[in-house]
């Protein structure tokens, strides 16, 4: 069992994190003129890096979203902070 | 090629020591040029570089791989091949690749060992049993084989499952496919192998793909650990590197890596005839021709390239498996392994055209990547060497991401991703 750190409760095991996609994706506006190609770029295609990545979370005991740096081959933890304070 | 297999030749090298047996195919060096090269040397990819050259007369083709042929989810799968999906498209595109395992063994002169013994899903509800009959009758009308079974008919299948007062999840009936079955998954590699060397196709391991070569925006050939291949047209069957190798021609893709694993027991001697599924609890299994109970079940939820699986997701499929056949708790495990799959959002392939010309796709086969092996490759075969989609193909082009015409399989019939 992996331990992710949620930052207001601290380790806890995976089962009870969900995964909620990748970092940096910014929603296309205003919506009537966002073209359909643009609107699947944005809610499909992703970058699904082998290595180092930026993820959003959510820790489904305490509703925590956060952002966490992870690396997906050897899911090493390099860090995690709260969506609700500034990035360190 | 290494001659003809037969019982003849079987009989001729046992009365001489089995001296006279050659490689299954050479271990080629890539040339400057072909008209096609293939990235990934699993079952897709050697299928297609079978079927290019025997549907379509293209032999000057290469298949490279960046480790040892059929090392990636053609040697990591649970190797049951069905095809009990509800959208018409789904079961026209799986039911074709059943077709063609169904003469697998003959055509390529290789025993693929395909046993049709049939698979059982299990539904646990009067509510489920509406789902079960929803299926059947979807299968039924795409003209793919179903029978809903009750009770009794699931119990004489599979005597050892749990019918106990207390299971947790009792039997009501459920889906029976009974010209789905289980297939040697490393044999279904090197058969395509051995018969696609036999028509010139290279196969080239220890090859990585370091970069594409693009010129006037077209792809002309790929940049590996082997030197530059200049190539006509390529396409890549790499399934969860996909995205891996999107990045270095410069696109993405709606595709997320995640791990499969599996896991095999001791051999015991034959109790279960038959491929099991419980919808309850996402476990699936069924005995080796060794004896060994092969299990699987759904995904690891964490995204992932580590071809190895945590053991949340074990926990859910062994207890899966208790449940379902108690009996089996005396079962020790032996070996346990993941594959990287590459999922998509509606749980249904991607073949077509990528957004770099002369570049085509093969991926997106998320967990039910073996049992597409034959169509699969057929289909790429046809849309290389035509330039267009086979009819069987058009619905799984790319583009339904942007249209919106997807095939959402993990609703219809209830994919476990």
């Amino acid at each position: 069992m992996q331990l992710f750190p949620c930052p207001f409760c601290g380790p806890r095991d995976e089962t009870e994190f969900h995964f909620g996609g990748e970092a940096g994706k910014v929603r296309p506006e205003p919506a009537g003129e966002v073209s359909p190609a643009a609107w699947s770029r944005y809610l499909h295609r992703n970058a699904n890096p082998r290595g180092a990545t930026r993820e959003i979370w959510v820790h489904l005991t305490c509703g925590e979203f956060f952002l966490m740096e992870r690396d997906t081959v050897t899911h090493a933890v390099a860090a995690s902070w709260s969506l609700r304070k500034e990035e360190p | 090629m290494s001659g003809r297999y037969s019982a003849f030749a079987l009989l001729r090298e046992g009365l001489r020591g089995h001296t006279g047996w050659k490689p299954a195919w050479r271990m080629a060096e890539p040339k400057k040029e072909y008209d096609v090269v293939i990235v990934g040397g699993g079952g897709h990819g050697l299928a297609t570089a079978y079927y290019l050259a025997k549907n379509h007369g293209i032999r000057n083709v290469a298949v490279i791989e960046k480790s040892w042929l059929g090392g990636g989810n053609t040697g990591r799968n649970t190797t049951t091949i069905r095809s009990n999906y509800f959208y018409p498209e789904s079961v026209a595109l799986y039911d074709f690749a059943l077709k063609l395992y169904e003469g697998l063994g003959r055509e390529l002169n290789y025993n693929i060992m395909f046993s049709q013994r049939g698979v059982v899903t299990v539904a646990h509800s009067d509510a489920e049993m509406e789902i079960a009959a929803r299926i059947v009758n979807a299968m039924q009308i795409n003209g793919a084989d179903a029978e809903l079974l009750g009770p009794g008919e699931v119990f004489e299948r599979i005597p050892l499952a749990n019918a106990g007062p207390k299971a947790r999840y009792p039997v009501f009936g459920g889906v029976w496919q009974g010209r789905a079955g289980v297939a040697r998954h490393d044999a279904v590699a090197w058969g395509y192998a051995r018969a696609a060397d036999g028509f010139g196709v290279d196969i080239v391991q220890d090859c990585e793909v370091e970069g594409f070569l693009v010129e006037n925006g077209r792809c002309a050939g790929v940049e590996t650990s082997k030197g530059t291949i200049r190539a006509g047209a390529m396409a890549l069957a790499v399934a969860g590197h996909s995205s891996v190798l999107a990045a270095k021609a410069g696109f993405d893709l709606p595709i997320r890596s995640y791990s499969l694993q599996a896991m095999v027991s001791e051999p015991v001697k034959p109790c279960l005839d038959t491929v099991v599924l419980y919808l309850g609890t996402g476990t699936y299994l069924f005995q080796s021709d060794k004896g060994e109970i092969v299990v699987g079940g759904g995904i690891d939820r964490v995204p992932s390239y580590a071809q190895r699986g945590n053991p949340p997701a074990q926990q859910t499929i062994i207890s899966g498996m208790l449940e379902m056949f108690p009996s089996f708790g005396q079962l020790k495990m032996l070996r346990q392994w993941a594959g990287n799959v590459d999922v998509v959002p509606d749980s249904s392939p991607i073949i077509g055209p990528s957004p770099l010309p002369g570049l085509y796709l093969n991926c997106g086969w998320g967990t039910g990547g073996f049992k597409s092996i034959p169509a699969g490759g057929w289909l790429t075969a046809h849309l290389i060497a035509k330039g267009d989609h086979h009819e069987i193909s058009r619905p799984f082009d790319l583009d339904r991401f942007a249209t919106g015409r997807l095939i959402d399989e993990a609703a219809g019939s209830g994919i476990a991703h």
